[in-house]
């Protein structure tokens, strides 16, 4: 028996007369799992954000339990039993763990002061339950990128949500956490609590929701039961054209060696990394979470300080102790963390393009800038990236997720470097835009730029690299080439499985 | 059709970038309506010589709230800016007996202390990484209390006639330090809007991580700041100190951290950094002059004048907050 936990009715949203959602018509099911999927841009964050009172729809219904409800700020949803876990973390860092979980709805004693036994002893239950092992007590900042992840889940949890909404909860999660927060979600659902499950990754939608719903330009273009449905439909309903072939065809790497790291080592994080790289080379850093993927990155940018170890560019030894003697040595970074290092939000997209590479637009002692000059550059960019803004001179909070990364990419090599280091270039990136990146790094290559590629998705790695370095714990495991790349070796070699010759 | 273009086009008018210019037109009119004396020459002309102390040095104030950060030594330099120039000026004349070369050394060796001490606040800041806010309430105290101490808590004479001179003449109906106060916004308007140095300020009071990521020499960025905030400081100060042929220990610049800070917030830069206005400094600058001058014809308490110097700030900032 189907009963409707949740149904909106004709909501539309507009954001200074730009409609955003449009007609949007859904019904929520007691007891299922929903998956929402679409494009960035296509509206699922924002239809979220209506739901648990962050926006207040133009017009429109929501009826809950069969009632119509008004949404209006956050605390109207959790009073109904509608918790939300966010994409971007709202957790206060300089708090507990416990002290986050009952944030806003904090345990009392009689007497009215904090009871923070009963607290902590709560969070510890749910905690076990998810089966993570966090102490209460800790503070937040001590707290991995993928703990902070479950910290969000088991405030939501906390509320005895009749609704949990996830927005795309697993972007940071390992496989094995992954693994985790499905088996909780089905038990949540056994329980009776329903899940609105937001992603862009589909075998996960594919395996855990029974239903999903493909937002397109803020409307809703299918709804159906899982089972009628394969992943590449729902791709291809969610791009709105058939797909291609994912990933551009593999070009041939140059024999000259043109970056060459030798037994660099940070102590404690990373573990005498040796490679060379060639020009016209893609090479992977493959590696669950924590593996310190990043790490090497930062250290060869100069973030980190390196105990031993050297960095040769063309065949000589360089001295990098910040970014800025990186770019000076051709090296340029993407970044993992778009908003935390990336670009600027509140930059338009020409001066995000030429951040890195001003001085090559400015002229006298003053240093004043050519303005038509980098116009005519970021328009370049823009047309070779496809990057869709409403003008150059937008602000890149305007911007999607894959718009913005787009602009990231331009601006790491606008520099024009001859050794990129893409860190998760993909991460929270749609389908499309994840295709055109794959592409453009591809055709960067094929021009002689030479790429470290850190991806935690195997198949990025597999489908875009000529030569693969497992990385765990801080050690290069082994190296895979050519056809050797295949998702068992991978995985056999990130997890310790198997030893390979580094 | 027309009405819904042009209601367009008031939706797209940025109100956010021309609030303090509707601001100053308001309240020019309204005091223009209020005072039969506000419109004469001479009152405008009062206003904007008033201003022009403080102005000077909002704008480099104007630079370093765009880092993120605040200079609240400001005040307690233009003191002790004020009393090396005029102290060594007149040991000078005493050993050369050149009143030029004594003038000249005299505004040279405060320029130098003024662009030093800034160099120091902004070096500590970066270097010990340390607050802003702490930094300077620490040297807000130290150079008063030099201050003091050098000039034995009163008043030193200049003893140079030229010195006092200066500061008072008028080129085209406007006073020395109206006119420089202007020269030197126009000069960091296209220094902000125009240059790298600019667009690195902005980008790293907007996210230094993302910045130092872009190959920006973050600390030298802010240091710069401080430094030019320190030289607008030592100019400020000769002009004052010409004025009054005097520095006084303990009354220069008392206050004036209050009214740059007022200056550039009233003229719409963010505290919180990131981008920022120069002429929009300006404006606030003058809106705050204009102000006091009312407040003075209408008679009301000196007193009270701060009350309402703190409600304009507080407005102003709510202001913003709503917009954003």
């Amino acid at each position: 028996m189907s009963e409707t936990l949740l149904e909106t009715r004709s909501i539309s949203k507009d954001f200074s007369s730009v409609y955003v959602l449009t007609d949007i018509s859904i019904q929520v099911i007691k007891g299922e799992i929903l998956g929402i999927i679409g494009e960035n841009g296509a509206g699922k964050s924002t239809l979220m954000k209506i739901l648990s009172g962050i926006h207040v729809p133009t017009s429109g219904e929501i009826i809950f339990e069969g009632k119509r409800v008004h949404i209006r700020e956050p605390l109207d949803a959790k009073l109904l039993g509608i918790g939300l876990i966010p994409q971007e973390f709202n957790l206060i860092r300089e708090l507990t763990v416990f002290d986050n979980v009952f944030l806003g709805s904090e345990l009392r004693r009689r007497d009215g002061l904090l009871d923070k036994k009963a607290m902590m002893a709560k969070t510890r239950a749910l905690l076990s339950e998810l089966n993570v092992d966090i102490r209460p007590e800790e503070r937040i900042e001590n707290l991995s990128t993928a703990q902070k992840q479950m910290v969000e889940i088991c405030k939501a949890v906390s509320i005895d949500a009749k609704l949990l909404i996830m927005d795309e909860p697993t972007t940071v999660l390992t496989q094995y956490e992954i693994d985790i927060l499905f088996r909780l979600m089905r038990r949540l659902r056994d329980q009776g609590a329903t899940i609105i499950y937001i992603s862009h990754k589909l075998k996960e939608v594919k395996a855990i929701c029974d239903r999903v719903i493909i937002l397109r330009d803020g409307a809703v273009v299918s709804t159906e039961k899982i089972e009628d449905l394969s992943i590449i439909d729902m791709a291809q309903r969610m791009v709105g054209r058939e797909l291609n072939q994912v990933f551009p065809a593999k070009g041939t790497p140059a024999r000259d060696v043109v970056l060459e790291v030798r037994n660099l080592t940070v102590p404690g994080v990373i573990e005498d990394i040796s490679f060379e790289l060639h020009r016209g080379e893609i090479l992977g850093l493959a590696g669950l979470v924590g593996a310190g993927r990043t790490e090497v990155a930062e250290t060869i940018l100069g973030v980190r300080k390196a105990e031993k170890g050297r960095v040769l560019i063309n065949g000589k030894a360089v001295r990098i102790s910040r970014p800025a003697d990186a770019v000076a040595n051709g090296i340029s970074y993407l970044s993992e963390d778009r908003q935390g290092s990336g670009i600027l939000v509140n930059f338009s997209v020409i001066k995000n393009i030429s951040l890195v590479s001003l001085s090559s637009y400015c002229r006298y002692v003053l240093k004043l800038i050519l303005r038509q000059k980098e116009r005519a550059s970021a328009e370049a960019h823009a047309r070779r990236f496809n990057i869709k803004a409403p003008s150059l001179d937008a602000r890149l909070e305007f911007l999607s997720g894959g718009n913005q990364q787009k602009v990231s990419l331009a601006k790491s090599i606008d520099s024009k470097p001859t050794v990129l280091i893409a860190d998760e270039p993909t991460r929270g990136v749609d389908v499309s835009a994840k295709q055109e990146i794959y592409r453009l790094i591809n055709s960067l290559a094929s021009e002689g730029l030479a790429c470290i590629f850190i991806s935690s998705e195997q198949e990025e790695i597999i489908g875009m690299c000529h030569r693969v370095i497992v990385m765990r714990q801080g050690r290069a495991m082994g190296s895979l080439e050519g056809e050797g790349i295949t998702e068992e070796e991978i995985i056999y070699l990130a997890t310790g499985i198997r030893e390979g010759v580094a | 059709m027309a009405n819904s273009a042009i209601a367009r086009a008031l939706k797209r008018f940025e109100y956010q970038k021309y609030a303090s210019f509707i601001a100053l037109v308001v309240l020019f009119v309204l005091s223009a309506l209020l005072s039969p004396f506000f419109l004469r020459p001479g009152n405008l002309v009062n206003i904007l010589s008033q201003v022009s102390y403080t102005g000077m040095i909002s704008l480099g104030m104007a630079f370093v709230i765009i880092t993120g950060g605040i200079d609240l030594s400001v005040g307690s330099l233009v003191a002790f800016d004020s009393l090396i120039g005029v102290m060594f000026m007149n040991y000078v004349m005493g050993s050369v007996h050149n009143e030029l070369v004594a003038v000249i050394a005299g505004i040279i060796a405060a320029l130098a202390v003024g662009a030093l001490t800034g160099l120091l606040n902004g070096i500590t800041i970066t270097r010990g990484r340390l607050a802003p806010f702490i930094v300077t309430l620490g040297t807000m105290a130290i150079f008063r209390s030099l201050a003091l101490f050098i000039g034995n808590a009163g008043e030193i004479q200049s003893q140079s006639n030229i010195y006092g001179a200066f500061g008072l003449v008028n080129i085209l109906f406007l006073p020395v330090p109206v006119w420089i106060m202007l020269a030197l916004a126009l000069v960091l308007d296209i220094v902000l809007n125009r240059t790298r140095y600019g667009r690195y300020l902005c980008a790293v009071g907007s996210n230094s991580r993302v910045a130092v990521f872009s190959a920006i020499n973050v600390d030298r960025i802010k240091v710069i700041a401080y430094s030019i905030t320190g030289a607008l400081v030592a100019i400020s100060s000769v002009l004052l100190s010409s004025r009054f042929n005097a520095v006084s220990t303990s009354n220069t610049g008392m206050g004036y951290e209050l009214d740059a800070i007022a200056a550039v917030i009233v003229g719409g830069t963010p505290m919180t950094g990131g981008r920022g206005t120069i002429w929009g400094t300006i404006v606030g600058a003058i809106i705050l002059g204009i102000i006091n001058n009312m407040l003075n014809m209408l008679g009301v308490s000196a007193y009270l004048q701060g009350t309402v110097k703190g409600l304009v700030i507080i407005g102003a900032v709510y202001i913003q907050r709503q917009r954003a």
